[in-house]
């Protein structure tokens, strides 16, 4: 049967059609929907966990007890999980453990680059790269075969150009109708990691990967395509299909399995090429170790070793080099200046989002340009995007949970400013709490506030253990936030609404001036699930001042009309922030039998 | 077949996923190999967003390159003139009649294209550029919703699927409350362009049109 999958889809139905038992994932652009596939299949079992470090202990735990195990994250989420990653490497398997690992070449939706085919070589595993969902749905399979028969993690590199593209897949598996059992057999020295053990361990990872490369020379998914003797390309990932379009009559060797590499078959499809050439997204991973085996090899030279590839990029590269590439046609000069005249688009908080209204009140302080004044160390949600104008209220965003980290370290450093770190509620339970216990046991008076919209609402809305439900829908017990908060030291700990301007101000501007620990818990559900039907706002242009103040929310259902303001009834949520900051009184809701005759 | 590549453009929350989900099972399930890359994650949120649609026989890349597209499907103006460095020469352009300022616009900090500049530099390469009353005409219907598969109905009077494969895939990936006026939609936005096209004075891509966009 022929389907249109993405590549997540193709890795879950893959992965579920091998067997899988049991998988674990944080959300993350672009790795998301593989769980949330996962989710939709009751004879396993998929969870969200906290954060991808226990995500993985969780896969790492369910495959030593030989059922097969997937963990999923984006490229970053492998730094948290890094840790259980590499002892992974060394305790081995029972089960097959996969885990997959999507970049974000690009930074479409991430806070960094990195080529996290590295990982892979740095844990001594073997690693498939699909260049498609038919890849992708292929290569699962077979992960888990290696992983067992090799006794080994296995990572499956993905991109966002693989994981969000739908590609046609036939779909020639079925899950198999029994399982083995899950068993735990003790054995001490294999996962023990107690130095005596992970020594002896450690050299058996390097005569693992012995074996590996001796595998990969055979692995079906790796294959040449004989073409021009002229110009010979090694590619893996999407990078490969690019490649294909702009150099049709080359031969191409396709690694899909790229770690470890295969070189025996590369030296034969070396020597039968006059120039040997590596085209490959991000990293000079696959070129870097072709030279070493001391082969004339092109590559970075001419292609980006940054940013996400395509045909334009390669085909320029090709050109350049001089490997025969078709001609491009570009832009000329005065289309060009054109459409850099084009104002552009950036993302901007939804309207009736509940960051808004704190953030409005973060920077309308007063404290914001002071040279003593108001710093605002933030973290990776929706509302990093509060670091945008209008609002311009995060001054800080490095990574999952390190706004409190930094405001301590801003504090301890003795900034005179004062310090507020704010944290969404997914993120804090991700890697906050940490921060938080921290703050209080290293004596700080900063200013934490915790955005509580019940939700991961960047990924997509996924369930975390604030929001009382499984990813598999099923209720369970909601962590409480504000017990949590407590019960980590901070004494003092207060709720106020997302949605109630003059509270914010006074909660938030009493917070920041006492000499203490303060802990804000704002809660707002996020308007994209929440969803309540409200009465949208309308501006009476004959109580309007223009004083155009409305506008300083930034949000895009407030509008210029000319001369007049006006809000896009279709795109208000009727939050009232607009409502409680106007000093003419001129914002009112729309009357439901007005609403309905407009 | 050629190859058909098809951009979709828009801003986050018109449904441009949406409507590139149903071409391609339409295209799928017109025996065609289809490859597809949408705008996810943070750039989502109210920001530009654009789908690469390629249909054919075999295709690798999931990526149109410049100057390759040889329909662009915009639901607001300014998101169709910024993707034209990628029209061919011969490509058609059907742009739903409306603008959505950017927060920068309403601040006073940019401004927004008038008609005349989206005209031109869409026009520049050579392409033909049609506009729709998309807005105006999913309000009549009832719903501004269904902007999206209004502006697939005028898009499938250039791509060669059938009415009832449209009308049955749009059947089966919208909940079923709303395939009723999903429908209409989409034949309201085909009738408009099939009108246009014979009308010809309809089109707005001047007097060398010889009234057939296909």
């Amino acid at each position: 049967m022929k389907k249109l999958l993405s590549g997540n889809e193709a890795i879950a139905l893959g992965a579920y059609h091998a067997g899988l038992r049991v998988a674990a994932a944080y959300p993350g652009t672009p790795s998301t929907e593989i769980l949330e596939n996962l989710s939709k299949f009751k004879d396993i079992h998929a969870e969200w966990a906290p954060n991808e470090k226990v995500a993985f202990e969780v896969g790492l735990g369910a495959c030593y007890t030989g059922v097969r195990a997937m963990v999923s994250m984006k490229h970053v989420g492998l730094n948290v999980a890094a840790d259980p990653f590499m002892a992974a490497s060394v305790t081995g398997v029972r089960g097959g453990l996969v885990v997959v690992s999507a970049d974000d070449p690009g930074i479409h939706s991430s806070q960094n680059e990195q080529d996290n085919r590295c990982f892979a070589k740095f844990a001594k595993i073997a690693m498939f790269e699909p260049s498609d969902s038919q890849d992708a749905y292929d290569i699962m399979p077979l992960a888990f075969e290696i992983s067992e028969r090799f006794d080994t993690p296995v990572m499956v590199r993905s991109t966002t150009r693989i994981s969000h593209a739908k590609t046609v897949v036939d779909i020639t598996k079925e899950r198999p109708d029994s399982l083995p059992p899950a068993v735990f057999k003790r054995d001490m020295a294999k996962f023990v990691t107690l130095p005596v053990n992970a020594r002896r361990r450690q050299q058996l990872t390097l005569e693992r990967l012995e074996k590996l490369a001796e595998y990969s020379e055979t692995c079906p998914l790796n294959r040449i395509i004989q073409g021009s003797a002229d110009v010979g390309v090694i590619s893996s990932g999407v990078a490969f299909n690019y490649a294909r379009e702009v150099l049709p009559t080359a031969s191409f060797l396709k690694l899909v399995m790229s770690y470890p590499l295969p070189q025996n078959m590369i030296r034969r499809f070396a020597a039968g090429v006059k120039r040997l050439v590596v085209i490959e997204e991000l990293d000079p991973f696959i070129e870097e170790q072709v030279r070493a085996m001391g082969l004339e090899v092109e590559g970075k030279a001419f292609i980006p070793a940054s940013g996400e590839l395509n045909k334009d990029i390669i085909c320029c590269a090709a050109q350049k080099a001089g490997w025969g590439a078709l001609d491009v046609r570009k832009a000329d000069g005065e289309l060009q200046e054109m459409l850099g005249s084009l104002t552009k688009r950036p993302p901007l908080l939804c309207p009736g989002c509940p960051h808004t209204g704190v953030f409005y009140v973060l920077g309308s302080l007063g404290m914001r340009r002071r040279e003593v004044g108001l710093v605002i160390t933030g973290d990776i949600g929706c509302y990093t995007l509060a670091a945008y104008p209008q609002l311009n209220a995060m001054d800080t965003c490095a990574c999952m949970g390190a706004g409190i980290g930094q405001a301590l370290g801003m504090e301890k450093a003795g900034v005179g400013d004062k310090l507020v770190a704010v944290i969404g509620d997914s993120t804090f339970l991700h890697s906050g709490i940490t921060g938080l216990l921290n703050a209080v046991y290293n004596k700080s008076s900063i200013t934490i506030v915790i955005l509580d919209n019940r939700t991961t609402a960047m990924t997509g809305h996924q369930h975390h253990p604030g929001t009382g439900f499984t990813a598999q829908g099923e209720e369970t017990q909601a962590v409480d936030l504000v017990a949590l908060v407590k019960s980590c030291g901070a004494a003092n700990v207060q709720e106020v609404s997302a949605f109630d301007l003059r509270a914010l101000r006074s909660v938030l501007r009493e917070a920041i001036d006492k000499p203490e620990l303060v802990v804000l818990v704002v809660r707002g559900d996020c308007v994209a699930i929440s969803r309540k039907k409200v009465a949208p706002l309308a501006i009476d242009v004959k109580k309007c001042g223009r004083c155009l103040s409305c506008l300083s929310l930034g949000c895009a259902a407030i509008q210029k009309d000319g001369e007049n303001m006006r809000i896009d009834a279709q795109l208000c949520a009727g939050c009232t922030l607009c409502q409680q900051k106007c000093a003419f009184n001129a914002i009112a809701p729309v009357l439901a039998e007005e609403a309905t005759n407009a | 077949m050629h190859n058909i590549n098809v951009l979709i453009t828009g801003v986050g929350g018109q449904g441009v996923v949406l409507a590139s989900d149903i071409l391609c099972d339409v295209a799928l399930a017109g025996g065609c190999d289809v490859k597809k890359t949408d705008t996810l994650g943070m750039a989502q949120r109210g920001g530009s967003v654009v789908t690469h649609m390629r249909i054919g026989e075999v295709i690798d890349s999931p990526l149109i390159g410049e100057g390759e597209v040889d329909l662009l499907l915009s639901f607001e103006k300014l998101e169709a003139a910024r993707w034209s460095s990628y029209l061919s020469p011969n490509a058609s352009v059907i742009v739903s009649d409306q603008s959505v300022p950017p927060m920068s616009v309403n601040l006073g900090t940019s401004v927004y294209p008038d008609d005349a500049l989206v005209m031109r530099i869409l026009r520049h390469g050579g392409a033909k550029v049609m506009f729709v009353e998309g807005q105006r005409m999913a309000t009549e219907l009832g719903n501004s919703k269904v902007l999206n598969v209004l502006m697939l109905g005028a898009l499938s009077v250039l791509l060669p699927f059938d009415n009832e494969s449209w009308k049955g895939v749009i059947t089966q990936r919208l909940p079923a409350k709303v395939v009723d006026i999903n429908i209409k939609a989409f034949e309201c936005g085909r009738s408009f362009m099939l009108d246009a096209i014979s009308k010809n004075a309809a089109c707005a891509c001047g007097s060398d049109c010889d009234g057939s966009l296909s």
